[in-house]
C-alpha cells in the first residue's frame, strides 16, 4: 500500500516552530481502535498539514470518525473484492472446456434480500455515528472566555479582526493555545469581501467556506503551542494557490505580549521618515492602513505591524527586506495575478519605503 | 435470425461519389447510427483535447514551485479540462452509444424523432467548438488573458463581471447552455423512442437492461440539465441585463448558484455512470455465458438510483455552512444511494458466479470496472460522512474520488463497450493483442495516478492550486501521480491506433461475433440503414438465446 512511502519531511524554516506531531489517542478506547490510528498517524504524519495528525477538538473528533469509516470501508472492500477475485479464478474459462453453456440462473429473492438488508444496517450505523459528530461540532456552546476573531477573505489574502481587542492584522492568525484541561477556544466569524474562499487548517479543524453575503462560523482550539499551516480551499481566482494560512498558537503570556504590541500605534522612527513620506505620497494609502499615518485604506492588508509578521504576500515568501523590496517593485514577481499593482517607484524611493516598512514591528 | 437482405448499391454509382458527397451525406444524415458514430467521433476528438490539458496540468504539478505554466494558463487548463470532459466527452460519447444501440436493441428502425436527433447533435457539437473559440477572444479574470478560467462549476461571484470582466465567462456559459439544449433534445428522443418504438413482444419487462438504464438517464438529463440551463440564463441576465441573482456585491446569493449547479451536477454524475452500468449489464452476462442475475432487482435499483440521485446534491456543499440539520439530511440521502448501487455490484458478482468467464479485452475492462467502481463507491461513502468531508472536501482526495468514477468506472466501461460493439459498428474486430496492451498500460497508469492522488488530499492539498510549497510533503506523491498519466496517454494512443488499423485490416466480424443474445446481433455488421429487413418479434429478454436454444427458451423463467 501507498502508506509505506517515505514522504519528504517538512524542512522549511518553519519546522523549528512546528509543534510536535502525533495523535495522542485517549487511552480509554479499545485496543484495536487504539493502535490502528496510531499506526496511521505514524505513516501519514510526515506532512505539516495532515488530517491524520489532529491537534484540536474538531479535527480530533473528525479523525476518530474517519478511522471508523475507513475501517468499515476496508472490511467491505476486502470482502467484496476477495469474493470477486475468487469468482473470477474459480469460474474462468478453461481451454478444452466444451460444455455448451453453464446453467442459467435468473435470480434468488433470499440472496438479493440479504444484500439489500445488510447494507441498510451498515448505512444506519454509519449515519448515527456521523450525526453525533455533526451536532457535537456544529452546535458547541461558546464559553465565556472564548476569543472572538472575524475573518474576512480577500483576493488573495486573509484579514483578521479581533473586535474586543482592537487588533487588525493579516495572513498570520495569532490565538492562545487551548489546554484541554482549561480550554480557551477561538471562535471564528467569517465572510468574504469578494469571491468565495475557504478557511482550512487541517490539523485544527475541517474547512469552512468564506462566502460573500453570508456569515459562517467555526471554532478551533489548538492543544499545543506552535505554528499550524493551511491554505484557501475554494478556488477564488488567479492566485488561489498562494493564499496561505498561518495560525500561531501562543502560550497565554506570548499571546498577551503579541496583543499588546499589535494594539500600539505603528512605530514612528525618525530615520525612516523618508520612507513614510514615500508611503503617504503614493497610491499605497488608498489600499493600506498604517496607524498614525495618512494610510487608511482597507482594500489591502493592514501594514501597521508588518515587520512583526514572518511572511509577506499571504505566506508566499519570508518577510525580509529583499523580498519586500521585490514585492513592492512588482508583486507579480512572487504572485502573478495579485491585485496590488507594480508601484513603479524609483530605486531610491523603493529602498526608503522598504526600510520604513521594516521598522514597523 | 432476421433476414439479412441489404440493397447493394451499383458499384459504379458508388465509385462516382466524391469526398464532398460523403461529407454531405454525413452532415445531412438523420440515421441514428450515423449520428451515434458522429457523437462518438466528436467525443473522441475532445477526449484527446481534454487529455492533453490533463497532461499539461500534471507536468505543472509534478514538482513543487514549478513554473512550467503560469497560474493564468493553469486556471484555464483545469477549467477547460473539466468542462470538456463532462460536457463534450462524457455526455456525447454516452449519447453516441445510446443513439446507436437503443433503436437496434428494441428492434426499431430509427429514433422517434430523427431530425431532432440530428439537430441535437449539431447544436451540441457547436457548443464544444464555441467553448474553444474563447481562445481567440474574450478576457477572463483580471489580467488573466483568454479562455474561461472560473473552474468547471464556475462558482458565483467569480463569474460576475466585476471579477471576470472580459468575455471568456460568456463563452463558457453560452457553450454549456447550447450543449444543454442538445442534451435535452437527445434525452427527449431516447425517452420517446424507448416508450413508443419497441418491437412487438418487447414489453417494458423484457427490455434489455441497457435500454432501461438509458431510459433512466434520459429522465435524469431532462430533470437535471433544465436547472443548469436556467442558471446559465440567470447568469447572463446578471452579466448583461443588470440582474442580481448571483451578484453578491448587490445583495445576490453565491449559495444560490451552488444549489442550481449541484442540483444539476450530482444527477450529472449518474447521467454519466448509468450508461456505464448499462454497458456492464450487457457485457458481463455475455462473457460469463449466463443471464443477468436478478433482472427485476437491477431495474428497480436503476430506477431507485435515478430518483435518489435527485436528493443528494448538497453533499457538494457540506462546507458552505448549511447547519447541522441539512448536513445530516444530505449525509443520510447520500449514504442511502449506496444501497441500490451495492445491489448492482452484488448482482454482477452473482452473474459471474457459476459462469464460464471469457477474458476478452472487453471483459477485462468490465472486470477492472467492477473493482474500480467498488473503490470509488467506498471513497464516496467516506465523503458522504459530512465531518470527514469538512476535511476532504475540495482536496485532492475528492479529485481522486471523482476521477475514480469518471475514469476508473465510466471511461474504462466505455473502452469495454468499444471492444464489444466496434464489430457491430464497423463489421471488423478490434485487435485483441493491441487491446491487451491498451488494457494493461491503462490500468497500470490509472492506478499509479488515481490511487496515489488520494494521499495528498489527506495531507491537506486543496484542488485547483497551480503550485504548492515544497515543505508540505506532497512532492513525491505528485510525481508518482504525474508519471501514471504517461502510461495512460500511451495506452490511449494504442487504442486510437487499434481503432484506425482494425477498420481497414481487422478480422471480419460477421453479425454475431460474441454469440450474444440481444437484437442488435441479429442484423448484419454494420447494420443496413433500415436496421432490420423485417421488424423482429420477441418472446423474452434474450431473443437470440431463444433462437439458439429453442429447447430451453428464456420466457419460462421470467
Amino acid at each position: 500500500m501507498f502508506f509505506s512511502l517515505g514522504l519528504p519531511v517538512a524542512n522549511a524554516a518553519d519546522s523549528a516552530v512546528l509543534c510536535s506531531r502525533g495523535g495522542d489517542i485517549p487511552s480509554a478506547s479499545p485496543a484495536i481502535l487504539h493502535s490502528a490510528p496510531r499506526l496511521l498517524s505514524l505513516v501519514l504524519d510526515q506532512s505539516s498539514t495532515s488530517i491524520f495528525a489532529p491537534q484540536g477538538t474538531p479535527a480530533r473528533s473528525i479523525f476518530g470518525l474517519s478511522i471508523l469509516v475507513l475501517g468499515i470501508c476496508t472490511v467491505i472492500f476486502l470482502t467484496v473484492a476477495g469474493l470477486l477475485l475468487y469468482t473470477l479464478v474459480r469460474f474462468r474459462h478453461r481451454r478444452g472446456f466444451t460444455q455448451r453453456e453453464p446453467a442459467q440462473i435468473y435470480g434468488s429473492t433470499q440472496i438479493e434480500l440479504s444484500w439489500t438488508v445488510i447494507p441498510i444496517l451498515i448505512v444506519v450505523t454509519l449515519f448515527l455515528a456521523t450525526a453525533r459528530v455533526i451536532f457535537v461540532t456544529e452546535t458547541a456552546a461558546k464559553p465565556s472566555n472564548a476569543l472572538e476573531v472575524i475573518i474576512i477573505g480577500h483576493q488573495y489574502w486573509w484579514e483578521y479582526r479581533y473586535p474586543k481587542l482592537g487588533v487588525v492584522t493579516a495572513n498570520e492568525l495569532h490565538i492562545p493555545v487551548s489546554d484541554p484541561a482549561h480550554p480557551i477556544p477561538t471562535y471564528l466569524t467569517m465572510s468574504s469581501a469578494d469571491t468565495d474562499h475557504s478557511f482550512w487548517v487541517p490539523r485544527l479543524a475541517g474547512k469552512m467556506d468564506v462566502i460573500p453575503n453570508k456569515v459562517n462560523t467555526m471554532w478551533i482550539d489548538p492543544y499545543k503551542p506552535g505554528l499550524y499551516l493551511g491554505q484557501c480551499a475554494q478556488y477564488c481566482g488567479t492566485q488561489h494557490a498562494k493564499m496561505l494560512i498561518r495560525v500561531y498558537a501562543d502560550s497565554p503570556t506570548d499571546f498577551a505580549a503579541w496583543v499588546a504590541l499589535q494594539q500600539q500605534i505603528a512605530a514612528q522612527n525618525a530615520e525612516a521618515a523618508k520612507g513614510r513620506a514615500v508611503f503617504e505620497a503614493n497610491a499605497c494609502v488608498n489600499c493600506h492602513t498604517i496607524s498614525g499615518t495618512a494610510g487608511k485604506g482597507t482594500f489591502g492588508p493592514n501594514l501597521s505591524h508588518l515587520a512583526s509578521r514572518s511572511t509577506i504576500a499571504s505566506g508566499a515568501v519570508p518577510n525580509n527586506a529583499q523580498n519586500l523590496r521585490a514585492f513592492i517593485d512588482d508583486p507579480a514577481h512572487f504572485k502573478p495575478g495579485a491585485l496590488m499593482p507594480a508601484m513603479r517607484l524609483n530605486s531610491r524611493d523603493l529602498d526608503a519605503v522598504t526600510n520604513y516598512l521594516m521598522t514597523l514591528h | 435470425m432476421a433476414t439479412q437482405t441489404q440493397v447493394k448499391l451499383d458499384p459504379q454509382l458508388q465509385s462516382r461519389r466524391g469526398p464532398f458527397d460523403v461529407i454531405g451525406e454525413w452532415v445531412t444524415t438523420v440515421d441514428h447510427k450515423k449520428i451515434g458514430l458522429m457523437y462518438i467521433g466528436y467525443a473522441l476528438v475532445f477526449l484527446a483535447v481534454g487529455g492533453v490539458e490533463a497532461l499539461l496540468i500534471r507536468i505543472q504539478l509534478a514538482v513543487p514551485n514549478n513554473t512550467f505554466v503560469s497560474p493564468q494558463v493553469f486556471n484555464r487548463l483545469f477549467t477547460l479540462h473539466g468542462t470538456t470532459m463532462v460536457f463534450f466527452v462524457g455526455m456525447p460519447i454516452l449519447f453516441g452509444f445510446g443513439n446507436y444501440l437503443v433503436p437496434l436493441m428494441i428492434g426499431a428502425r430509427d429514433m422517434a424523432f430523427p431530425r431532432l436527433n440530428a439537430f441535437s447533435f449539431w447544436i451540441s457539437a457547436f457548443g464544444g467548438i464555441l467553448l474553444y473559440c474563447s481562445y481567440l477572444s474574450g478576457f477572463g479574470l483580471y489580467g488573466a488573458g483568454t479562455a474561461p478560467d472560473v473552474g468547471w462549476f464556475a462558482y458565483a461571484p467569480l463569474t460576475a463581471r466585476v471579477f471576470s470582466p472580459g468575455h471568456s465567462t460568456d463563452y463558457w456559459t453560452l457553450s454549456v447552455l447550447i450543449s444543454g439544449i442538445g442534451s435535452i433534445g437527445t434525452a427527449l428522443n431516447i425517452f420517446a423512442t424507448t416508450i413508443c418504438m419497441r418491437c412487438p413482444g418487447m414489453k417494458l419487462s423484457r427490455m434489455p437492461l441497457l435500454v432501461w438504464l438509458y431510459l433512466v438517464t434520459a429522465f435524469l438529463v431532462f430533470v437535471a440539465v433544465s436547472p443548469l440551463t436556467a442558471a446559465q440564463i440567470m447568469l447572463l441576465i446578471d452579466r448583461y441585463l443588470g440582474g442580481h441573482f448571483f451578484d453578491t456585491q448587490a445583495g445576490g446569493s453565491a449559495v444560490l448558484w451552488m444549489h442550481f449547479f449541484w442540483i444539476f451536477g450530482h444527477p450529472e454524475v449518474y447521467i454519466l455512470v448509468l450508461p456505464a452500468f448499462a454497458f456492464a449489464n450487457e457485457i458481463i452476462p455475455v462473457f460469463s455465458r449466463k443471464a443477468i442475475f436478478g433482472y427485476p432487482a437491477m431495474v428497480s435499483a436503476s430506477v431507485g438510483i435515478g430518483f435518489i440521485s435527485l436528493s443528494v446534491w448538497a453533499h457538494h456543499m457540506f462546507t458552505v455552512g448549511m447547519g447541522p440539520g441539512p448536513n445530516a439530511f444530505f449525509t443520510f440521502s447520500t449514504m442511502v444511494i449506496s444501497v441500490p448501487t451495492g445491489i448492482k455490484i452484488f448482482n454482477w458478482l452473482a452473474t459471474l458466479w457459476g459462469g464460464n468467464i471469457h477474458f476478452t479485452t472487453s471483459m477485462k475492462f468490465a472486470i477492472a470496472f467492477l473493482f474500480q467502481f467498488l473503490i470509488a463507491g467506498l471513497t464516496g461513502i467516506m465523503l458522504s460522512v459530512s465531518p470527514f468531508d469538512w476535511q476532504l472536501g475540495n482536496s485532492y482526495f475528492v479529485v481522486a474520488h471523482f476521477h475514480y468514477v469518471l475514469v476508473g468506472a465510466i471511461l474504462i466501461m466505455i473502452f469495454s463497450a468499444f471492444y464489444f460493439w466496434y464489430p457491430k459498428m464497423t463489421g471488423r474486430m478490434l485487435s485483441e493483442k493491441l487491446g491487451s496492451w491498451h488494457f494493461w498500460l491503462f490500468v497500470i497508469g490509472f492506478h499509479l495516478t488515481f490511487d496515489f492522488m488520494h494521499v495528498p488530499g489527506m495531507l491537506g492539498m486543496p484542488r485547483r492550486i497551480y503550485t504548492y510549497e515544497a515543505d508540505r510533503g506532497w512532492g513525491l506523491l505528485n510525481m508518482i501521480v504525474s508519471s501514471g498519466a504517461v502510461f495512460q496517454a500511451v495506452a490511449v494512443l494504442i487504442f486510437v491506433y487499434n481503432l484506425v488499423r482494425s477498420y481497414f485490416k481487422g478480422e471480419k466480424a460477421g453479425p454475431d461475433p460474441w454469440d450474444a443474445w440481444t437484437l442488435e446481433w441479429s442484423t448484419s455488421s454494420p447494420p443496413p440503414s433500415y436496421n432490420f429487413a423485417a421488424i423482429p418479434t420477441v418472446e423474452s429478454r434474450r431473443p437470440l438465446w431463444d433462437r439458439k436454444h429453442p429447447e430451453e427458451p428464456d420466457e419460462q423463467y421470467e
